[in-house]
């Protein structure tokens, strides 16, 4: 055996052993799963999911042009669209806003960043304590109710024109600490000498920061951008314990994660349906992240 | 010359003005969270924003009740467990990548990246059935199992073990120290603060999980805290206060932990930001 090929084999035994815990559980639980959920995909089975046979490739297109797909593709879009730009906006402006020195700034910057503290089922809860029509904190207070009736009857969460933006505020408030954190950390990495040249330039405040600091904030933004997106395309928590999905008949809260995991989703007893709208899922996050990367990329200013 | 950013005269009063209304908008729920746990149930429903009855029985009852203090320790054994094997599989994964030579390296490198484009979404649908047949319902194997690995950490650590340079590691093996040496004296404590950051981030992803134990927990016994509460919502809405209480308790050991660990939590939090 030569030198070079004895070389090449010398750490074989070794990375095995760092390799193959990792190898096994990413096969066993990533890989295999995504595999057997595009078969799954073309298949009908009993209530039970004991028995499974195949229908054809064909389901995934009725999977598509079905009306309860499109109809949850179009509420987490809706959804996206809510929190995702909202979202963004107040963390710049929080963080911008805080990020002075000033007296007791550093306790405005812990009550910002409190709520990425709440899981999205804490988050959830006390949103729902606020919205519910009867025992909720909003529909018992006799003014706002006077003002806005809905509140009361059906509720915020009952009625379809208001249901899903109720859920996105409980969203975007649950995910402003972590934005806030994340943006501050990105203003506190440009540097001062570029805000104070713009300054000796005599450009003012909404200048520099549109001129300076929005640009050199691009990574953070677009990094942010990702993960709120992400969050929105997969929401389910929030809509499993604020609205489960309704209200009913309009599904107006249903998005695609939970008409494949809600235990009041349409398609709750079909393992075929939901493994297709899993993989439809996984194109959808798929094209996004593409798109994401393609498109911010390029007005990002990544610095030296 | 040097800037000075710090607002004066009415300017500041103005921000000072917004950040007192951000903070009241952003304090709204959580304060009136913590003012129902601490009302008696007859009360709940009047003044719901003024404090006028005090009582700690209702947090009592949550606890008891409700049953959290065995799923919040159920989410803690997950947590550790999941975290410390993230930590582990990591180092070694990221250290093979990065130092050893064998064939197909490429290749096993591209299956651990292709596995970062895959949602949870896709996968625990399949994933339960495969616990399902492992018998490993309500068992915390299957809690933590399909999360022991990430290649997410894989890869931010060997972003920085490619940073060491390679002669350091051919200088090290000529002095005797073998890989486990060279891993323990030198590899490990450069990664340290990644470490750090990653560890938080594992254990806050796992904490935080609530699809996946809902979708395995039958037996009240192993709940995590995220689905106790889900169970407690279903449970109890004719009891909003028992509700309250159970929140803030489920939110007070991540606040604690948040607050023990602030310095790793914004790296923690941007571990995901990876350097174009």
């Amino acid at each position: 055996m030569s030198g070079a090929t004895k070389r090449r084999w010398r750490d074989v035994p070794l990375a095995a052993v760092m390799l193959g815990p990792s190898l096994v559980v990413l096969v066993a639980f990533v890989l295999y799963p995504l595999g057997r959920a595009v078969w799954l995909g073309q298949q009908r089975c009993n209530v039970q999911a004991t028995k499974c046979r195949s229908v054809g490739w064909g389901q995934y297109t009725d999977v598509l042009m079905s009306n309860e797909f499109q109809s949850a593709v179009w509420v987490t879009v809706k959804f996206a669209l809510i929190t995702v730009p909202v979202g963004l906006a107040l963390g710049i402006g929080l963080a911008v806003l805080a990020d002075k020195h000033m007296r007791h700034i550093g306790f405005f910057r812990t009550v910002f960043s409190s709520t990425v503290a709440t899981s999205v089922a804490v988050a959830s809860l006390m949103w729902l304590f606020l919205l519910q029509p009867s025992v909720g904190v909003l529909a018992n207070i006799g003014w706002l109710n006077d003002i806005f009736p809905v509140i009361k009857e059906p509720g915020l969460l009952n009625d379809k024109g208001t249901a899903l933006s109720s859920v996105a505020i409980s969203s975007i408030w649950a995910n402003l600490g972590f934005t806030f954190i994340i943006i501050t950390a990105g203003l506190q990495g440009i540097p001062r000498e570029l805000q104070e040249s713009a300054f000796v330039d005599g450009a003012g405040g909404w200048r520099r920061f549109t001129n300076v600091t929005l640009p050199l904030l691009g990574p953070t933004l677009l990094f942010t951008t990702v993960v709120l997106t992400s969050r929105a395309f997969q929401a389910y928590g929030e809509i499993d314990l604020l609205t489960n999905g309704g209200p009913v008949p309009q599904q107006s809260t249903t998005t695609v994660t939970y008409l494949i995991y809600g235990s009041s989703s349409i398609i709750k007893s079909n393992e075929g349906l939901k493994a297709a709208v899993a993989v439809l899922l996984f194109v959808i996050l798929l094209g996004l992240s593409a798109l994401q990367f393609r498109g911010l990329g390029k007005r990002v200013h990544y610095g030296s | 010359m040097a800037l000075d950013t710090t607002p004066k005269g009415w300017r500041s009063w103005v921000r000072y003005a917004l950040l007192i209304v951000m903070a009241i908008i952003i304090l709204f729920p959580i304060y009136t969270t913590i003012v129902a746990s601490l009302k008696p149930g007859n009360r709940v429903l009047r003044n719901p924003l003024v404090p006028d009855s005090f009582t700690l029985d209702v947090l009592g009852d949550a606890w008891t009740q409700g049953r959290l203090g065995r799923y919040l320790w159920n989410s803690a054994v997950v947590a550790v467990i999941v975290t410390a094997f993230q930590l582990i599989t990591s180092i070694a994964s990221a250290y093979a990548f990065s130092f050893l030579r064998f064939p197909l390296k490429r290749f096993f490198f591209a299956i651990f990246m292709a596995t970062l484009l895959v949602p949870f979404e896709v996968t625990l649908l399949i994933n339960r059935r495969t616990v399902d047949s492992l018998g490993w319902l309500n068992t915390y194997q299957g809690l933590a199992v399909p999360f022991l690995a990430t290649a997410f950490g894989t890869f931010l650590l060997r972003q920085v073990f490619m940073q060491i340079p390679k002669d350091l590691n051919e200088a090290a093996s000529m002095d005797g120290l073998g890989h486990w040496g060279f891993m323990r004296e030198v590899a490990v404590p450069l990664v340290r603060p990644t470490l750090g950051a990653l560890g938080l981030f594992s254990f806050l992803a796992s904490w935080n999980q609530y699809l996946w134990p809902t979708m395995i927990t039958t037996e009240d016994d192993m709940n995590t805290i995220q689905s106790g509460l889900r169970l407690l919502r279903s449970s109890d809405l004719d009891k909003p206060n028992l509700i309250m209480a159970g929140t803030i308790i489920a939110a007070v050991p991540i606040l604690v932990v948040l607050v023990v660990f602030q310095r790793q939590l914004v790296r923690g939090l941007t571990a995901g930001a990876v350097k174009g």
